[in-house]
């Protein structure tokens, strides 16, 4: 199970964060600060897995991004790994070339295809053509706020 | 109305989105804090007003600032209103807020239980996902049960979108509730033949995930997920199923070698390297390691760091059960230890730690000696040095077989500057020193030694550093001063002026080692008979001492005052010419007893003794609780205790020193070596012990006259070989004598580990013990894993009684009480009574019992009542009553409500027959009333009694239980009863009679129901019960008594307590709810009641008044 997912920059800035097991506030930004912490001070060239605690972490850098997941002991790290990478497959195909920006600006929409993806710590979609048929067509309920502003309120 | 609307339309146009939020910080790099307190201060006026979609942009920055690691827990109300919004769009905001904020802890996420049942079953399946996700990530206990059947309906849900989300929750659910893994776990199996492949890979998913916490449950689904395998093609599902292969296979050997075929198949055909790597990291459980461990050779030759990691790793899980096929691989785990990635040289130092053997401990050593000569950075030196460490002292120091090598890579490892780990070095020396009696004489010398050259490690004096190793060179020295060469050297040594810049607890070990030496030096001089030497070396003392009185270390100060007036009245006593050595030495005889780490845990309790019981009440308040007791001693002292004595005795060790020596003798190769470093030692110790002048490098330096450690390797092997040698022989000579029976002995055979004995001997003492302890080791179990409670049979048929609950609020109409469902059956509850009548005559019987046949006892009396209750909640206990008094039979009885019946209670009776005569043909009946009659066997009439199932010996007594119907339970009622037996007796047997009464008061119609605060409060708000209020005077009894008084005699339960009032809640077995409010005034008691029934308060409460007012 993954325990948890964070996105951040490569000047340690938090760009998403998901949870799969619930902590108090404090008890997460002090385990966010520790992790980014250590993946920045990790050279290039190493590999992508660090014993943490209990958990291990696996993470990959998509040009400023670091990607970073916490899985158990027995979990698999190399499917942890193309889970990541699925997931900035979706990204990208939902957003077209996705970069850092379109995390930023609609961070809500990046934690819908999230959550299409992954579930409660596990993959629940393994199909690319799936997940993004979801997000689409759940997209197409969600009025955006632009055309919201644009309707009479009355 | 218009106009508002309007203005709320223009107030959104100023409004900030999201988009804005962003920009703005952005922009604001200089001042950031300010402007989102300035934005949380307008999302605060926008979440105040009446437009939801204002709210949730509102909410929506919230969650962006939330990530920013600012507190939105202020705002957790507002995300409820958001995600309980109609629309779609809005629902969906407040379920990520919620997602990312929500936790345990949050108070009002048992508000959202009803909104996200609706949202479940909203006919959207997008709602139903949306709500899903976000329960999976803030699942609490209530909310697992209570909405565990709604999800379990979403499982066979039409859409496959629904499906998979809900079988995934369903793990979530399991954990928070473990209850509901049975009855859901058939649907959850189903859902592994689900048509489509995303449910199917979730419902694996689900079901690997609990297997592998506990896989003896789901060994019965091994076929189903063979079939998986070998049809699935998705890699995804594929890693799970081998995953859980994985647990399986321990269990089930015989699926091991079904395995073998598709693994293999998968392994030499996938190009998926997780799919490869998870294969063989199944593989690892019991199959094929050969071939295992040469792929992972190829993964570990990689150049790809990540997969050498992984090879590593892989490398060790082997090492763990086949540590052979392993250790042919060592080249190349050397080479990683030369890695750039830290990581991996840690991966590659583990696996040495298994890998070591008598035979290449030395050589993997020395590598590692290499390693932490050029390891920059001391992480990664303390790292090897622990490790090293490690490697030498597992499991007893089972691999070491010459311990001078290994107390010269002890000394050679406090080369190691900035070191955290001195302390483990000193343990370890210690340890040595202590077990192995013949090292004793080497380990002095080489100490004495550290201690002469105590300047070069006492640089660096911080906590835990090299300088600890002092500490246990000191100790030695002293403790075994009896093998010091150069004793007076030694103790100048420890005199030195420098030492008082050394840690305190070193400078105290220094000290009380110094009379040690002091003593033994004193009784060598006067031995010898040179008084002035003596004279001498006390007055050295008295001299050197004094700076360590000065000391700021209390223990040091301690200890040189007391250790100097000691040694000022020795040197008195030389003065007189008195010998005073033998008394000296005598202040440090005997020995220590070893006592084992765990020794205190494995005391048995005595019997009788109960260590939860209170010897005091605890004070009431919980004043000074943070208050540690301070360690009188310090923390290094503690280190002894770990220490054991060796018990061989001298003779038997004098024995093998002197054979060992005949060995040395007559070996042919050790001529040509150098001489033992021992003999060395002792051939040239003035070279030894001059001391150098040093010259303070930073380069780091040899410390003179310390022995390399791999002299010891050369040594080592040619004693390895003369032992071999002799060996052959005598197996050549045992041949000779068995004329060749064997054609051809083997003689290349490699060294086994076997043929390698130990240079030295260790005392592998076992610890001290407890008499009696306790064999079982299962204090290291941990009672808080929470997969634990997910260990259920699965096989079982399910129960009516765990079935999960079904809408409704809070069904606390499921919880029995404990004693409601006991069948009209004898009860075999011997428990002996001790009431012990005194044998009477039976004239004076006679005239006694008639008088006692009238005065019938009808009145409540207590029985044994113990009301000392803690827990008020959940008490419900049958008090008996006393039914009827008879001097040679005693009744008492309880009356239960019966929760099946409404209309039906259980009168339980306890026969206790008091006289030394025999009971028997007992026979109970009871005049019905129009409201309430006795059940009777059918076809018995109404004047029929009912045979108790029993008789009784004298001293005996036993429970019977009999039925009665009611209609009414409004008013209490009495029955008139009668007891016929016969008493048998050596004289013979006569007819008893015995009238009573029974009283069912209208509390006895209560069955004590648990209520939840709200579900009470609700209740109360209702409106339709009955009020009535009474009030009792003179009450003394605490408030918890009182409290405790009123559950026990009238059924009731606690709902809340605050301070002196309290709520009380409790059901009829009809159904009427009772409802009480219960204050406590000075010295009186108002108890306000409410009730649907009039007639039913009132009654009770008349009973409470009679019960509160002989308190």
């Amino acid at each position: 199970m993954i325990h948890f997912i964070l996105l951040f920059s490569r000047q340690g800035k938090l760009r998403l964060q998901k949870w799969y097991t619930t902590l108090p506030d404090k008890e997460k930004k002090k385990i966010i600060r520790e992790i980014i912490q250590i993946i920045l001070s990790r050279n290039q060239k190493t590999s992508s897995f660090v014993d943490w605690k209990d958990l291990k972490l696996v993470y990959k850098r998509y040009a400023s991004l670091y990607f970073c997941c916490a899985i158990e002991d027995q979990d698999n790290e190399l499917l942890t790994l193309e889970v990541v990478h699925r997931y900035v497959e979706l990204l990208d195909r939902y957003f077209g070339n996705v970069c850092e920006l379109d995390i930023i600006f609609n961070f809500e929409k990046a934690y819908f295809i999230l959550d299409e993806f992954i579930i409660g710590g596990e993959v629940q979609e393994t199909s690319k053509k799936t997940a993004v048929k979801a997000i689409e067509d759940s997209d197409m309920l969600q009025e955006t706020v632009e055309e919201y502003m644009n309707k009479p309120a009355f | 109305m218009a106009l508002k609307m309007v203005k709320g339309s223009i107030d959104r146009m100023f409004d900030k989105n999201l988009q804005d939020l962003v920009r703005g910080i952005r922009n604001h790099k200089e001042d950031e804090a300010k402007y989102i307190s300035q934005c949380i201060d307008e999302i605060k006026q926008e979440l105040k007003q009446d437009n939801i979609a204002v709210k949730a942009n509102a909410v929506c920055k919230l969650t962006y600032l939330q990530m920013l690691g600012y507190d939105i827990s202020w705002a957790a109300f507002n995300i409820i209103e958001v995600m309980s919004a109609s629309k779609f769009t809005f629902k969906r905001i407040g379920y990520l807020a919620a997602s990312q904020c929500f936790h345990e802890g949050t108070d009002v996420i048992m508000l959202t239980t009803n909104q996200i049942r609706k949202d479940l079953s909203s006919p959207n399946q997008y709602d139903t996902g949306v709500a899903l996700t976000g329960l999976s990530c803030f699942v609490t206990p209530d909310l697992a049960r209570d909405l565990a059947n709604d999800i379990m309906t979403l499982m066979s849900h039409t859409k496959p979108y629904i499906r998979k989300k809900a079988v995934l929750i369903m793990y979530k659910v399991f954990l928070k509730y473990p209850e509901s893994l049975r009855p859901a776990f058939p649907r959850l199996k189903e859902k592994l033949e689900d048509p489509d492949p995303g449910v199917q890979s979730a419902a694996v998913n689900v079901i690997c995930e609990l297997a592998r916490r506990n896989p003896k449950n789901y060994l019965s689904l091994a076929p189903l997920f063979f079939k998986l395998m070998t049809s699935s093609t998705n890699n995804w599902v594929l890693i799970k199923i081998i995953k859980l292969f994985g647990a399986l296979t321990p269990l089930e050997p015989r699926l091991g070698k079904k395995l073998i075929e598709p693994l293999t198949n998968l392994i030499h055909s996938t190009s998926a390297m997780s799919l490869l790597y998870e294969c063989v990291n199944t593989v690892i459980c019991g199959l094929f390691f050969q071939l295992c461990v040469q792929k992972l050779r190829i993964l570990i030759e990689d150049s790809d760091q990540n997969l050498k990691y992984l090879g590593l790793l892989a490398m060790s899980k082997i090492l763990k059960t086949h540590p052979k096929s392993v250790q042919s691989h060592k080249d190349l785990i050397l080479q990683c230890l030369d890695d750039k990635d830290e990581s991996i040289r840690l991966r590659a130092l583990d696996l040495l730690y298994g890998m070591v053997s008598k035979k290449n401990l030395m050589e993997i050593v020395k590598k590692l000696m290499i390693h932490v000569d050029k390891a920059e950075g001391t992480t990664y030196r303390d790292e090897l040095l622990t490790k090293i460490i490690d490697i030498c002292s597992q499991s007893n120091y089972q691999y070491i077989t010459n311990f001078e090598w290994y107390i010269s890579i002890l000394v050679e490892l406090t080369r190691l500057e900035g070191t955290r780990h001195g302390h483990l070095i000193a343990a370890q020396m210690l340890d040595v020193a202590i077990r192995v009696k013949a090292i004793r004489k080497f380990a002095v010398s080489q100490m004495a030694m550290l201690l002469d050259n105590a300047h070069l490690i006492a640089s660096n004096t911080q906590r835990n550093g090299i300088c600890e190793v002092l500490y246990a060179a000191a100790w030695i020295c002293g403790e075994f001063s009896e093998h010091l060469e150069e004793a007076n050297q030694t103790l100048e040594a420890m005199l030195r002026p420098k030492v008082t810049t050394l840690p305190g607890h070193i400078q105290a070990v220094y000290v009380q080692n110094m009379v040690k030496l002091y003593a033994s030096i004193l009784q060598q001089k006067e031995q010898a008979g040179e008084k002035e030497a003596a004279q001498e070396i006390t007055q050295l003392m008295i001299e050197r001492l004094p700076q360590f009185v000065q000391s700021a270390d209390l223990e040091v100060q301690e200890r040189a005052s007391c250790i100097l007036q000691l040694i000022k009245y020795i040197q008195k006593l030389q003065a007189k010419e008195v010998p005073v050595a033998e008394e000296v030495i005598a202040l440090f005889a005997g020995e220590l007893n070893p006592v084992a780490p765990k020794a205190q845990k494995k005391v048995p309790v005595p019997e009788g003794l109960d260590l939860d019981a209170w010897i005091n009440e605890p004070p009431s308040d919980s004043e000074s609780e943070d208050e540690k007791p301070k360690t009188i001693f310090h923390e290094e002292e503690q280190r002894h205790s770990r220490h054991r004595q060796p018990e061989i005795d001298e003779e038997e060790l004098a024995r093998r020193r002197e054979a060992r020596k005949q060995e040395q003798a007559n070996n042919p190769f050790y001529i040509k070596s150098s001489p033992s470093p021992q003999k060395r030692y002792q051939d040239t110790p003035g070279v030894e012990h001059i001391p150098v002048v040093q010259i303070d490098l930073s380069v780091p330096l040899k410390v003179p006259g310390m022995p390399m450690s791999d002299q010891y390797v050369k040594l080592e092997e040619e004693r390895r070989h003369k032992q071999k040698l002799e060996k052959d022989k005598k197996k050549k000579k045992q041949k000779k004598e068995k004329r060749g029976k064997h054609h051809r002995h083997n003689s290349l055979h490699t060294e086994s580990e076997e043929d390698i004995a130990p240079a030295h001997h260790v005392d592998i003492i076992t610890e001290e013990m407890p008499e009696n302890a306790l064999p079982s080791d299962e204090d290291d179990k941990d009672p808080n894993d929470p997969y634990k409670a997910l260990d259920i049979d699965l096989d079982k048929p399910l129960a009516d009684s765990e079935k999960l609950p079904v809408q409704r609020h809070r069904n606390v109409e499921t919880l029995k009480s404990p004693d409601s469902e006991v069948p009209l059956v004898e009860k075999k509850s011997k428990k002996p009574k001790k009431k012990e009548k005194k044998h009477k005559d039976k004239e004076r019987d006679k005239g006694k019992k008639k008088e006692k046949e009238k005065k019938v006892v009808e009145e409540e009396e207590e029985e044994v009542k113990k009301v000392i209750l803690q827990d008020l909640h959940y008490f419900s206990s049958c008090c008996y009553l006393l039914l009827s008094s008879f001097c040679c039979l005693g009744t008492t009885y309880d009356i239960q409500g019966n929760l099946q019946h409404d209309s039906q209670v259980t009168v339980s009776v306890i026969f206790e027959n008091k006289s030394t005569s025999f009971l028997k043909s007992m026979e109970l009946n009871v005049l019905d009333s129009l409201n309430t009659k006795m059940l009777r066997p059918e076809g018995s009439s109404v004047h029929d009694g009912i045979p108790v199932p029993f008789q009784l010996p004298p001293g005996i007594s036993n429970e019977a239980q009999f039925v009665f119907t009611l209609q009414s339970i409004v008013m209490a009622q009495k029955l008139k009863g009668t007891l016929s037996f016969i008493v048998k007796d050596d004289e013979g047997s006569t007819h008893e009679k015995l009238d009573f009464k029974l009283h069912f008061s209208c509390a006895s119609y209560l069955i004590t129901t648990p209520c939840y605060s709200d579900a009470f409060a609700k209740l109360l708000e209702s409106g339709d019960l009955h009020m009535s209020s009474i009030k009792v005077d003179g009450i003394s009894i605490s408030f918890q008594h009182l409290l405790a008084k009123i559950c026990f005699h009238h059924h009731f339960s606690v709902v809340e307590r605050v301070d002196s009032c309290a709520s009380m809640y409790s059901r009829s077995i009809q159904g009427h709810h009772v409802c009480l409010l219960v204050k406590k005034g000075e010295n009186s008691v108002s108890i306000d009641g409410k009730c649907n029934d009039s007639t039913l308060l009132s009654n009770l409460l008349d009973e409470m008044k009679e019960t509160l007012s002989k308190c």
